[in-house]
């Protein structure tokens, strides 16, 4: 995405998500703006540009406040969307900083009366005296206008910062989580919400253990996932208890004992973690690794990638320039046979459960013409080097690649390096396998 | 940068074990090491501990503490504490005094200060909450409630941690928030520079406050008060 100020601190790209159609691709940045992009139809007439996105719409979602009380500042950064099914014409999506979650309506005009009786072309009263005859106003075509209003605002509902939203399959309720807390709030009520999880202890010196992520079942509209930063996944059934403090499941792989270092809890703390479209698996993320997690089987996960297992003997140097805190997301592709991750360096991550072939790709402008084929990447940890490796001395650990999406059913992927978007497509093998 | 480990005195045998301590967590820095990962050290150095404690002040510092880092570096912070106790019986933590030079209380609860102070400042982080959340129409919050009102465990050892206040001895307690309105605070949150400087819970949860021999209490004063620079805390309600 081009962009014609001078890169700054607030145009960092801090989230990114296909709509359930995959017809429009929202991102969030730190400036708390939202810039909506939409695939152009495939057309015979413009060939050069099938299927590309184009920006549609942008607006500020969410402003800096300040909280007097507390004499601090809220960050106005978004940190996730999440779109709403569609229901009407209209899109809907929510927006998050990290108090506050926004409901946002997105819908086009393209056409607009003309003709009234009593107003003239500019909108100015007439004249009532030169008014002779009635005429009914006539639809006629206009350019297409996006128009994005605030719906609701649900404020006031978190302590602590909000680290994700998840809309609920009913369509009618979505969840928001915060490090200590996890809220359940009906889409058209904005003064109330049920809080659904809550891991604060009674005394806060006890305190070990916070929320990271969590994320309704697609499909089962009771069952929830929330991960921890000690690297366990807890599944909750709403219809159990009110309050779901205790878990349905508890998903934990236990340590090994052979990888044990002073940061072994910092490294499993789970960033991410993505319910598979088709409801049967889990996808998480925590510093080195990406997991597949069966929902029947809790003790360990059923598959786990490495995504750059050369950090793993620089942990002190990333715990020193505190590298090792940063949270990376992760994605499934459409038929869940292929998961995606960001790393250092602007490289990117793919894994194929099938085949178990992996590569690294890079998002970069030097390397990402237009229609260009991307080349895989790779990083050499000593030995022997081939041309165009990169060694991982010199990995640049200020481009990192946290935020990724996957279009819900085509090879079609959106990444954010820092304030640069990229969106690569898969021409040759469109469809998902 | 890293900080290098500080010279400290020692009995010959923990300058030993401190050497090698050093020794293996050097390695990292050697960019000719091959990527075999050695097998991490035991003990943990100075470094890194001297480098956990910077983290945690500066994740307590701010106006409004990443908590998921915090939590994260005070475990870790605790491994390596965990680590580097050794495991002869030294001398019990002598008990403080009621109205005790600062000095006194850093040498005596360095460790228990750790815990104590990233656990009053996360209580008092809740009690701040807790004031906030006055208005707010939450449903069904259930029985636990954030409470309002009364005192949070040792104020007053915030301050242990404050190079600062090394020189507030005089002014005590009030000085600190001299230039801060507090008249919006329950002024019982606060606890008073006469009710002394507790503790808190020894070493936090599930751990003994470790005995420490003074040789090593000095060097934890250094580390703790002399060696670094830091500002001086935030007033309430940040």
């Amino acid at each position: 995405m081009p962009s014609h100020r001078v890169p700054s601190e607030a145009d960092v790209i801090s989230t990114v998500e296909f709509n359930h159609t995959g017809e429009l691709l929202a991102t969030g940045d730190k400036g708390g703006r939202v810039v909506v992009f939409q695939r152009e139809p495939e057309s015979k007439n413009a060939p050069h540009s099938q299927g590309e996105y184009d920006v549609y719409s942008t607006f500020q979602s969410h402003e800096p406040e300040f909280d007097y009380l507390k004499s601090l500042e809220i960050e106005e950064k978004i940190n996730k969307i999440k779109w709403l099914p569609q229901q009407n014409a209209a899109h809907s999506l929510l927006s998050t900083n990290d108090k506050t979650i926004k409901l946002w309506k997105i819908t086009e005009r393209d056409k607009r009366p003309e003709g009234y009786n009593l107003k003239d072309e500019e909108g100015k009263l007439k004249d009532l005296s030169t008014v002779t005859s009635l005429q009914v106003p006539v639809l006629k075509p206009m350019d297409l206008m996006v128009e994005v209003s605030p719906r609701r605002v649900f404020a006031n509902g978190h302590t602590y910062h909000i680290n994700s939203i998840s809309v609920n399959s009913d369509c009618e309720t979505y969840m928001s989580a915060d490090d200590l807390r996890i809220n359940l709030w009906h889409l058209a009520i904005t003064d109330r919400s049920f809080n659904i999880v809550d891991i604060k202890p009674a005394n806060m010196e006890d305190l070990t253990e916070v929320i990271t992520a969590s994320e309704f079942h697609p499909h089962h509209c009771n069952l929830f996932v929330y991960s921890s930063s000690k690297g366990s996944l807890r599944l909750c059934d709403m219809r159990a208890a009110a309050l779901c403090d205790k878990h349905s499941k508890l998903f934990e792989e236990p340590e090994d004992p052979s990888n044990r270092s002073f940061f072994s809890e910092i490294i499993s703390s789970v960033s991410d973690v993505k319910f598979s479209h088709s409801g049967r698996y889990m996808l998480t993320r925590d510093y080195l690794t990406v997991k597949v997690w069966d929902l029947n089987m809790e003790a360990r996960p059923i598959e786990t990638y490495q995504v750059h297992d050369y950090l793993r003997s620089k942990l002190c140097s990333l715990y020193e320039n505190d590298c090792i805190f940063d949270k990376f997301e992760c994605a499934w592709n459409g038929s869940d046979s292929v998961i995606m991750t960001g790393a250092y360096n602007n490289f990117f991550r793919m894994f194929d459960r099938n085949t178990k072939r992996d590569v690294t790709l890079e998002a970069s402008r030097e390397s990402s013409k237009p229609r260009a084929v991307l080349k895989p990447r790779r990083v050499c940890v000593g030995g022997k080097r081939r041309r165009d490796d990169i060694s991982v001395d010199s990995l640049d650990f200020t481009r990192k690649i946290l935020h990724t999406a996957w279009h819900p059913a085509e090879n079609i992927i959106a990444i954010a390096a820092t304030n640069n978007l990229y969106i690569f497509q898969d021409k040759v093998n469109s469809e998902m396998h | 940068m890293l900080s290098k480990g500080l010279k400290r005195k020692r009995e010959e045998e923990e300058e030993q074990q401190e050497e090698e301590a050093l020794a293996v967590d050097t390695w990292w820095l050697d960019s000719d090491h091959p990527a075999v990962a050695p097998a991490p050290p035991a003990v943990a150095s100075s470094s890194l501990f001297d480098l956990s404690v910077l983290k945690l002040h500066h994740s307590l510092r701010q106006s409004e503490p990443d908590l998921r880092h915090l939590v994260l570096v005070v475990n870790t912070l605790r491994r390596i504490q965990a680590s580097m106790v050794p495991t002869a019986v030294l001398p019990p933590v002598p008990s403080l005094p009621a109205a005790p030079g600062m000095a006194d209380n850093l040498l005596a609860s360095s460790d228990a200060a750790l815990s104590a102070s990233m656990a009053s400042l996360l209580e008092d982080l809740s009690h701040i909450e807790g004031l906030s959340q006055a208005p707010q129409p939450l449903a069904e919050e259930g029985p636990q409630g954030r409470p309002i009102g009364g005192p949070p465990p040792s104020l007053g050892s915030l301050d242990l941690l404050d190079p600062a206040t090394g020189c507030l001895l005089d002014d005590g307690l009030e000085g600190l928030f001299e230039d801060i309105d507090t008249s919006m605070y329950d002024s019982d949150l606060w606890a008073p520079a006469s009710e002394g400087l507790k503790p808190g819970p020894e070493g936090g949860p599930g751990e003994d406050a470790p005995e420490l021999k003074e040789t090593e209490l000095d060097y934890l004063m250094d580390v703790l008060v002399g060696t670094q620079a830091l500002e001086r805390p935030p007033g309430p309600g940040r």
